[in-house]
C-alpha cells in the first residue's frame, strides 16, 4: 500500500511538471524513479524509453504504465498511469473554464517564454545522461553517430532506427 | 456521442507511434475533417493550450476536445480513449519483457538499441534548437540547465519554476522601465 502511495505521488509530480512533452520529462522521471526511490537501474530505464518509443501513444503514458508494472504489478501500472494524467486533467479543466482570462494575460505568455530554453536544456541533458550508460565502447558511439545522421538528415523513421540498432547489436556483440 | 468520442480517440491512441506531434495530424483528420466536431481555428487554439499545459500533448488535446463537445463526461471519454490503447499494449509488453530481459540475445539487442536512444534524443535536441531561433542568452540558459541537471543533484521542477517566474519578473521590470 505504501509503495502505491509513493508511486502515485511520484507520477503526479511528473505529470504536473512535464512541460514540452516526451523527452523533456525524462530527467524528471529519472530523478523520481532512479534518484529518489531506486526503483530501476539506469540500463532498465533506457530500455523502457526505447520500448515506449516503439509502441503507440505518448511516451509519458507508456513509461508510467511500464514503470508502474515493474514496481508493483498491474495495480502499480494503473496507479502510475492515472497519477500521470490526473494533473493534465485538472489543469486543462481549469484552463478551459477560464479560457478568456488566460488568453488575455501576459503572465502566462511570459512564463512559457521563460521555460522554453529550460525545456531545451532538459531534453539535451536527457541525451547526455542516457549516453553515459549507453556508450560502453567505440562501437556504441559509432551506432549513435550513424543513426543520428540518418534520423536527422535522411528522415529515417525512429521505429526503423531502433529495429536497425537492435539487429546491429546482435551482429556486433 | 460519448461512445463515438471514445472510439475515435481509441483509434487515435492505438495507431500513433512516436507520440506527441505524430498524433496531431491524425486528431485533426478525425475531429476537424471527418466528423466536423470543431472548426480548424479552434483546433489550433486547442493545440496551443495543450502544448502550454503540463503533460502529454495528445492527452491534453483530447481533454480539450471532449470538454468542448460534451463537458466533463466528454473529456473523460476522450481521455480514456487516448490512454487505454497505450496502457493495454505496454502492459502486454511489460509482462513479456521482464521475463526475457536477461536472455543473452535480447541483451545484445538492447546493447545496440541504447545508443539509438541517444541518437533519437540528440536528433530532437538538434531540431528543437534549430526551430527555436534562440539568441546567445537563451542558448546559454539551455547549456546551464544541462550542466545543472548532469552535474548537480537539483530537481528539474525547480529549474522550470525558476525559468518561468524569472521570465515574468524580468518582463514586468522591463515593461515598467519602458513606461
Amino acid at each position: 500500500m505504501e509503495i502505491l502511495v509513493k508511486l502515485f505521488i511520484s507520477f503526479f509530480k511528473i505529470g504536473a511538471f512535464s512541460f514540452g512533452g516526451g523527452y523533456a520529462m525524462l530527467p524528471l522521471i529519472k530523478e523520481e524513479i532512479i534518484g529518489v526511490h531506486g526503483w530501476l537501474t539506469n540500463a532498465e530505464f533506457i530500455d523502457i524509453v526505447a520500448v515506449s518509443e516503439m509502441t503507440p501513444g505518448p511516451i509519458a503514458i507508456n513509461s508510467a504504465t511500464f514503470l508502474g508494472f515493474k514496481v508493483s504489478g498491474i495495480l502499480g501500472s494503473i496507479v502510475a498511469t492515472v497519477a500521470v494524467i490526473l494533473p493534465s486533467f485538472i489543469i486543462m479543466s481549469i484552463i478551459i473554464h477560464f479560457l478568456n482570462k488566460f488568453k488575455n494575460s501576459p503572465y502566462s505568455d511570459w512564463f512559457f517564454i521563460g521555460i522554453r530554453p529550460i525545456v531545451l536544456g532538459l531534453v539535451a541533458s536527457a541525451a547526455v545522461s542516457v549516453a553515459m550508460d549507453a556508450f560502453i565502447d567505440i562501437k556504441s558511439i559509432l551506432i549513435c553517430i550513424a543513426l543520428f545522421y540518418l534520423v536527422t538528415f535522411k528522415k529515417l523513421n525512429p521505429i526503423f532506427a531502433i529495429i536497425l540498432a537492435g539487429i546491429t547489436g546482435v551482429i556486433l556483440y | 456521442m460519448l461512445f463515438k468520442l471514445f472510439i475515435t480517440f481509441f483509434k487515435i491512441g492505438a495507431f500513433t507511434i512516436g507520440g506527441g506531434y505524430a498524433m496531431i495530424p491524425i486528431i485533426q483528420e478525425e475531429v476537424v475533417d471527418k466528423n466536423k466536431w470543431i472548426e480548424e481555428d479552434e483546433f489550433l487554439d486547442a493545440i496551443a493550450i495543450a502544448q502550454g499545459a503540463p503533460g502529454a500533448m495528445a492527452v491534453n488535446t483530447s481533454i480539450y476536445i471532449g470538454y468542448k463537445l460534451e463537458g466533463l463526461k466528454g473529456a473523460l471519454a476522450c481521455l480514456l480513449g487516448t490512454v487505454l490503447p497505450s496502457f493495454l499494449i505496454i502492459l502486454l509488453i511489460a509482462t513479456v519483457f521482464f521475463q526475457y530481459r536477461n536472455n543473452p540475445v535480447i541483451e545484445k539487442v538492447f546493447l545496440g538499441i541504447r545508443p539509438a536512444v541517444v541518437a533519437l534524443i540528440s536528433s530532437a535536441v538538434y531540431k528543437l534548437a534549430k526551430s527555436s531561433n534562440f539568441g546567445y542568452k537563451k542558448l546559454f540558459i539551455s547549456l546551464l540547465t544541462v550542466l545543472i541537471i548532469v552535474l548537480l543533484n537539483i530537481s528539474p521542477i525547480y529549474l522550470i519554476l525558476i525559468g518561468g517566474i524569472g521570465s515574468i519578473i524580468y518582463n514586468k521590470i522591463s515593461l515598467k522601465r519602458e513606461k
